[in-house]
């Protein structure tokens, strides 16, 4: 009994050391949030250039360009991929946040464009000819029509492909960042407890990640109850 | 204009179809139509399930690339690659079975947003309109309304003021009764009569047999992908000489 006192004791109290964890999940935090927005940035792109067709049905090569970053991203170990933009590609940067976002919404920019591909699926055909009868171009109804809807409806995964991407952040360490995951993994080097600090962490993690699903559930809920659908 | 340009504007020939095939594949659908609509005619399609009436009319404003032929809309070549085909399409009204009405705006957002976007109104300009043709249909009190909460009867006739609100110079109607239930069938088949009494140019794939007789200039009977008889409506109803034609009609007239 004593000693799981002292075990706590020793992860959280002595030296402040529960400011770290904090300190680490901000970053967490952080890292999560910009690579979020950055991946629905190049998502939303990278699925309308996917999807793009010319008049003859041919893809254009900035479509073929698409196709394969999506290809590869999904297709590639997600630490390959920070590995290579942290000691490769960014090598001469001394902003972990920075290269650590960019890596994640490169990745996540992947994934979401496949989501919003399926929202877009998802909507009416009729709603695309509806607007093309109209005179209205293609890009013109998928602005003002289609990709509202298909934002609509791939709205949860997208919530969900945030959480994922928040526990993925969990490898920043391996480039050495000081994240969540890696402020608990040195405390239990430095105390050789690894109990505590490891199940501090998970702790940590899975309230954050319950107190978003239920804010996102709710939000989910408010949209769907004004759906004008 | 004096009264023998007028007359000759009324017999322009307004649309022109030459020789219009389409394949699915190897779907061989159409098989050669010619046709020619004028101006204020309003034809009646019919023909059997699947003999390609939906996509003859999808041909006429590019909604289906024809494989082979020529479309002309006045003096424009529809389905020539050099035509601005979004030119074109705005004065091609389309009303669709199922409406199509846009989900994610209002009735009045559903009928000012190609006007607006296109730059051919101003957004006031556009409101006033569509105000004026929904009072006409009798729905203005649901210009903030959204689609999903009208009936079927009332989507539709929003639809053909969407259309309207274009000033175009043709409507082509896909069986625009057919997903409605029984009881707002006649409230959409009287906006369109009215339209064409308006003298509006008009082109309907409808099963509404009673309606062909009422409003059609003429009826064509689309069968193994040509047009197996064209007619005015009393000769084609009651004269008709197509074997597969009287054999459809007996089914569909019951
Ligand atoms: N987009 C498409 N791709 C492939 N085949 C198609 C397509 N649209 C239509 N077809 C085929 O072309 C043929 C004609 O179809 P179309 O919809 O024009 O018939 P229709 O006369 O309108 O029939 P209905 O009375 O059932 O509406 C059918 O065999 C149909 O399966
Ligand atoms: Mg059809």
């Amino acid at each position: 009994m004593n000693s799981i006192v002292e075990q706590f004791n020793r992860a959280f109290i002595v030296n402040n050391r529960w400011t770290l964890y904090f300190k680490g999940l901000g970053t967490t935090i952080e890292v999560a949030f910009f690579a979020a927005i950055l991946g629905i940035v190049i998502g939303t792109v990278a699925c309308l250039a996917n999807m793009a067709k010319r008049r003859n049905g041919k893809r254009p090569i900035f479509s073929w360009i698409a196709y394969a970053y999506i290809d590869v991203i999904r297709g590639t170990p997600t630490v390959i991929q920070l590995m290579i933009m942290w000691f490769v590609i960014m090598k001469n940067s001394t902003n972990g946040v920075l290269v650590a976002s960019l890596s994640f919404g490169l990745n996540s920019g992947a994934y979401v464009a496949e989501i919003i591909r399926g929202g877009i699926q998802a909507v009416d055909q009729g709603q695309m000819e509806a607007g093309r009868s109209l005179g209205l171009s293609r890009t013109q109804t998928m602005m003002y029509v289609v990709l509202p809807q298909a934002f609509k409806n791939a709205f949860p995964s997208l919530l969900n492909e945030f959480i994922t991407l928040l526990k993925e952040t969990a490898i920043v360490g391996y480039v050495g960042m000081s994240d969540l995951t890696r402020v608990a993994n040195q405390i239990s080097t430095k105390t050789y407890q690894p109990f505590m600090p490891l199940v501090g962490a998970a702790v940590i993690y899975f309230v954050v990640i319950k107190v978003l699903t239920i804010l996102f559930n709710k939000l989910e809920r408010k949209l769907r109850e004004s759906d004008n659908r | 204009m004096n009264t023998q340009n007028k007359a000759a504007d009324q017999d322009r020939v307004m649309i022109r179809v030459k020789n219009l095939t389409k394949y699915f594949d190897d779907n061989h659908v159409l098989r050669g139509i010619n046709y020619e609509i004028r101006k204020g005619q309003k034809i009646v399609l019919v023909g059997p399930s699947g003999c390609g009436k939906s996509t003859f009319l999808r041909c006429l404003d590019m909604l289906e690339v024809p494989t082979s032929g020529e479309v002309w809309l006045d003096d424009v070549q529809v389905n020539s690659p050099k035509t601005d085909i979004n030119k074109v399409r705005q004065k091609m009204g389309m009303v669709f079975q199922h409406f199509n009405l846009f989900a994610n705006l209002t009735i009045m957002q559903n009928i000012t947003l190609a006007p607006v976007k296109l730059k051919l109104m101003s957004q006031e300009e556009a409101s006033e309109k569509a105000l004026k043709l929904l009072r006409r249909v009798n729905l203005e009190d649901k210009a903030d309304a959204y689609p999903h909460s009208l009936s079927g009867g009332q989507q539709q006739r929003i639809a053909i003021v969407r259309s309207l609100e274009m000033n175009p110079e043709v409507m082509l109607f896909d069986e625009p009764t057919s997903a409605l239930d029984p009881e707002m069938v006649g409230e959409v088949l009287q906006v369109m009569t009215e339209l064409a009494d308006e003298g509006m140019t008009m082109v309907c794939v409808t099963h509404e047999m009673a309606f062909a007789r009422q409003v059609a200039s003429k009826v064509i009977f689309i069968d193994e992908g040509v047009i197996k008889e064209e007619a005015e409506p009393e000769e084609f109803f009651t004269h008709p000489k197509d074997p597969r034609l009287r054999d459809f009609l007996s089914k569909v007239l019951k």
